[in-house]
């Protein structure tokens, strides 16, 4: 799979990575060029953390006419997210369902 | 998500251990959005020109309208929108949503979604934010496990 979970972690674990996702949060759809300008880095650096991002499918990409936008992609947190909680849930269940079969058997 | 401002283009992407049919059949099918689509029942021909329409469960109230604009199974699906589950975002202007399918390698596709054209539904941009992310790991979860995610 080209976009696991691990590309995920491993591209949030970077504050400059972080910053760059909310200032898309605040405004979506921007180019290079304007987040390079409130991000204290060279244009360079801001392009290989967007790289990073955008592999990790965080950031998706548009082009309109000759630039290149960028969006915020928050599916995969939700999928790593969604397949926590999951878990937790599971676990609730099986706890309760436990429960009860105790005090059923001591009862 | 309150500091979340309108946004008049939203694109969401991710990958899915699944084929391009497979995932076309997921979005154009009532069966299939029925366990991803807040229970929805999905109804079109999806020929370009057409309408395509959603409903509530028991088929009482419909709760989306628009039209096909494109059609390209199992690729490219374009259509317009406009929720009509709440009475702000009926009263705004259709939107348009455009799905694409990319056969990537190793049995593994990607999805994206584009929600735009919304400037004139505003309400309609605040509410589906959160939307897509929940119903496209729940047709991520239903495809690659056959179950449709709890809850």
């Amino acid at each position: 799979m080209p976009h696991d979970d691990d590309l995920v972690f491993k591209a949030l674990a970077d504050p400059t990575r972080r910053a760059l996702l909310d200032r898309l949060f605040e405004r979506d759809g921007r180019t290079l060029t304007e987040l390079e300008s409130e991000i204290d880095m060279t244009r360079f650096g801001v392009m290989k953390h967007l790289r990073i991002l955008e592999d990790a499918g965080l950031v998706a990409s548009r082009r309109s006419g000759r630039e290149k936008l960028h969006f915020l992609n928050p599916v995969p947190i939700r999928v790593i997210h969604d397949r926590w909680i999951d878990k937790y849930r599971e676990r609730q269940v099986s706890a309760l369902a436990n429960l009860k079969t105790k005090l059923e058997e001591t009862g | 998500m309150t500091t979340l401002t309108e946004q008049a283009t939203q694109v969401y992407s991710l990958f899915i251990r699944a084929t391009p049919e497979q995932i076309w059949d997921a979005i154009t099918k009532p069966e299939f959005t029925a366990q991803y689509f807040y229970g929805s029942l999905v109804d079109s021909t999806f020929e370009p020109g057409e309408v395509f329409r959603s409903f509530s469960p028991d088929r009482s109230q419909l709760w989306v309208d628009g039209e096909i604009l494109e059609s390209e199974p199992p690729k490219r699906l374009q259509h317009t929108w406009r929720a009509l589950y709440d009475e702000e975002t009926a009263a705004e202007q259709h939107s348009r949503v455009t799905w694409e399918i990319e056969r990537t390698d190793e049995g593994v596709s990607r999805l994206t979604v584009t929600h735009d054209q919304l400037e004139g539904a505003p309400k309609t941009a605040t509410n589906v934010a959160g939307g897509w992310m929940y119903i496209l790991s729940g047709l991520k979860t239903l495809l690659e496990t056959g179950q449709p995610l709890q809850g």
